[in-house]
């Protein structure tokens, strides 16, 4: 193939140039990419950088916060101007009341609550039970734990939404128990704790964490409940952030379940809620509804994006 | 819990296998002590387990009997193949299968090279890249209802912010949305504003691993800047290129939340009616959960094929 030839033809010539460039490199403290730093020193290719640069930030703000703007000031917007043609770029005049209109109108307390509740119970159940099978599969090791694992990692190949309709079943008549779970805020956190995702992600972690720091616990005395908590959970900060914000997040974001399995309308995520109710309030209401939606999420990002984004990766690569 | 404080009095001893049986007592110890060992590390199991068990295990083979079941007048009895005979006969299942289809192959045009173009081109800026990294992933964190809903209001054909941009440019005004010709790329336009961040971050975390020689010694080799994309990003990126193509092959195929929110399902003359919302309508609007189980086991067989295709591919593409 040419790329080999690319590559295995480089040798005296390439390594010269290496060194040529590692200097520059160096100093612009950044890995070489695509295009070489001698290309981009030269006046026309500062230029063309520039250029670049400057059509990427503006295309980028526009295209991701120009939305966002439209809905934060949509929401400051009179009825009439919302639907007005051509829109208009700022408020005519200010209309605040429309938030507190859609915090009272479509309940919006009660659906932030509800998803808050859902989300953190949900969180809780994913840190102490996720957490502690983990740790047992990758440091307790237990019989059939390959087999166990095994089972867990296949959910990962049934698609979700083959899934939704026996689970929904299931919830309605749960064997053994014999309880329906329908407007029970088990429905969301009892399933939320099959996240095969998040266990593969904390045993990995787990397994990275050195056998002797464990039998140093051990040594000392320390069940492995102590050792859990005053070993493994302080190293494994990073990875229950990231696990963790998976977890809020995924709550958050979910439709289809919290649809099916908690219709009553005191219960809603604020999701189904404001879906339900989008057709019987007016534009500027809804779309302040919406921005209020909004915020935590978007609050929880700002605060974590550095987890965010590098738990990202760590999933992205999971091969 | 118990369980734990079984194993507190010994060191937890090295894994299995390293231990020199040194007489028959010491073998009796070693028994017991791998006994109190798996019952302390099965009690760190037993609670995902039975979430397991009761949320993911029990409904995927529920749902595999479900398949061949008819419940009527609240009693169950086989149906044998006709639950999947009635789903291949109805005119629907081929509608939905082509819609699947289109969705996937926009969606990947779209979401697949979108990202990966933006991914090569934040690689090459020196300057707001944080911010831009942000930018992109923004929508990722929106409620999916925030968003959709905002593409509805985007997309009215009447005061929506596209026929303006449309009309600035002197094009003609379209109905998006409500046009059954053109339901479905709206769909993707925005369900790939709402889902690209993720892709996109992915793919810049593996474009930074790429060793800068390589694009010195093309360089050297004569190679332009289209031609080291060619030779050099992408047969570096092709792991995860192809790992995300297949997971998003998967995940597209799945679609349900977007269509469902902008075109209410099923679209103009049922244009967006994607295979998990005929699911959807088969078991909540018509109560045929039989049907519904077949579908999504027809849905599950094609899926399996790709991630078949998939790992031979990646199989050979090794040797």
């Amino acid at each position: 193939m040419a790329s080999n030839t690319l590559v295995s033809r480089r040798g005296a010539g390439g390594l010269r140039a290496g060194r040529r460039r590692r200097v520059r490199a160096s100093d612009q403290g950044r890995q070489r990419t695509l295009i070489s730093p001698a290309q981009l020193g030269r006046r026309r290719g500062k230029t063309v950088y520039w250029i670049v640069l400057a059509l990427v930030v503006l295309a980028f703000t526009l295209a991701f916060l120009g939305p966002l703007y439209w809905m934060v000031t949509g929401g400051l917007k009179t009825t009439q101007e919302v639907v007005q043609s051509p829109p208009t770029a700022f408020p005519t005049s200010i209309h605040t009341e429309n938030y507190s209109q859609a915090w009272n109108v479509m309940d919006l307390s009660r659906l932030l609550f509800n998803t808050l509740y859902y989300a953190f119970g949900a969180l809780a159940f994913q840190l102490v039970l996720d957490v502690a099978a983990a740790y047992s599969l990758s440091k307790l090791r237990p019989v059939f734990g390959k087999v166990i694992l095994g089972m867990m990692l296949a959910t990962l190949m049934i698609p979700a939404t083959v899934l939704v309709v026996p689970q929904y079943l299931t919830v309605l008549d749960v064997p053994v128990f014999e309880r329906n779970l329908l407007n029970s805020p088990w429905v969301i956190w009892l399933p939320s704790v099959t996240n095969a995702f998040n266990i593969f992600l904390l045993k990995r972690f787990f397994d990275s964490i050195p056998r002797e720091l464990l039998d140093a616990a051990a040594i000392d005395g320390a069940s492995p409940l102590r050792t859990l908590r005053s070993v493994v959970l302080p190293i494994s900060r990073p990875i229950l952030g990231v696990v963790s914000i998976f977890a809020v997040v995924g709550v958050w974001k979910d439709f289809l379940w919290p649809m099916l399995t908690l219709p009553d309308p005191s219960r809603q995520t604020l999701n189904v809620g404001i879906y339900s109710l989008a057709g019987g309030v007016p534009e500027n209401v809804l779309i302040a509804a919406l921005t209020i939606a909004s915020v935590p999420t978007l609050l929880i990002f700002l605060l974590f994006q550095r987890n965010i984004m590098s738990g990202l990766t760590a999933g992205g690569l999971k091969g | 819990m118990s369980a734990p404080t079984l194993s507190t009095r010994k060191p937890s001893p090295a894994p299995r296998g390293h231990h020199r049986p040194a007489g028959r007592d010491s073998a009796r110890e070693e028994f017991v002590r791998a006994l109190r060992r798996n019952i302390s590390a099965h009690g760190f199991l037993i609670g995902a387990v039975l979430c397991f068990s009761f949320f993911s295990w029990y409904p995927m083979v529920r749902g595999f009997f479900l398949a061949f079941q008819k419940t009527e007048d609240g009693r169950t009895t086989w149906a044998g193949w006709s639950n999947l005979s009635y789903v291949f006969n109805d005119p629907a299942f081929w509608q939905a299968w082509r819609n699947t289809l289109l969705f996937t192959v926009l969606a990947l045009v779209l979401g697949f090279a979108v990202p990966f173009v933006i991914a090569v081109v934040l690689n090459e800026l020196r300057h707001a890249q944080g911010y831009l990294r942000l930018l992109v992933y923004l929508p990722v964190m929106l409620p999916p209802v925030a968003s959709v809903l905002l593409f509805k209001y985007f997309y009215d054909p009447g005061y929506g912010l596209f026929n303006r941009i449309f009309e600035f440019f002197h094009l003609p005004a379209q109905q998006w949305l409500q046009d059954p010709d053109t339901s479905m790329l709206s769909v993707v336009i925005a369900a790939t504003w709402m889902n690209m961040g993720g892709a996109t971050l992915i793919y810049l975390a593996a474009l930074q691993g790429i060793p800068g020689e390589l694009y010195e010694a093309a360089e050297l080799d004569g190679a332009g800047l289209l031609r080291k994309i060619w030779h050099v990003t992408i047969p570096q990126t092709r792991l995860i290129l192809s790992l995300l193509l297949l997971m998003q092959i998967i995940a597209t195929m799945q679609v349900f939340t977007e269509p469902f929110l902008l075109t209410n399902g099923a679209g103009p003359e049922g244009s967006t009616t994607t295979v998990v919302y005929l699911i959807y309508q088969y078991a909540f609007n018509f109560n045929n959960y039989g049907s519904a189980a077949a579908l999504g086991l027809v849905l599950l067989v094609v899926l399996a094929g790709f991630s078949a295709v998939y790992v031979r591919l990646s199989r050979s593409s090794e040797d």
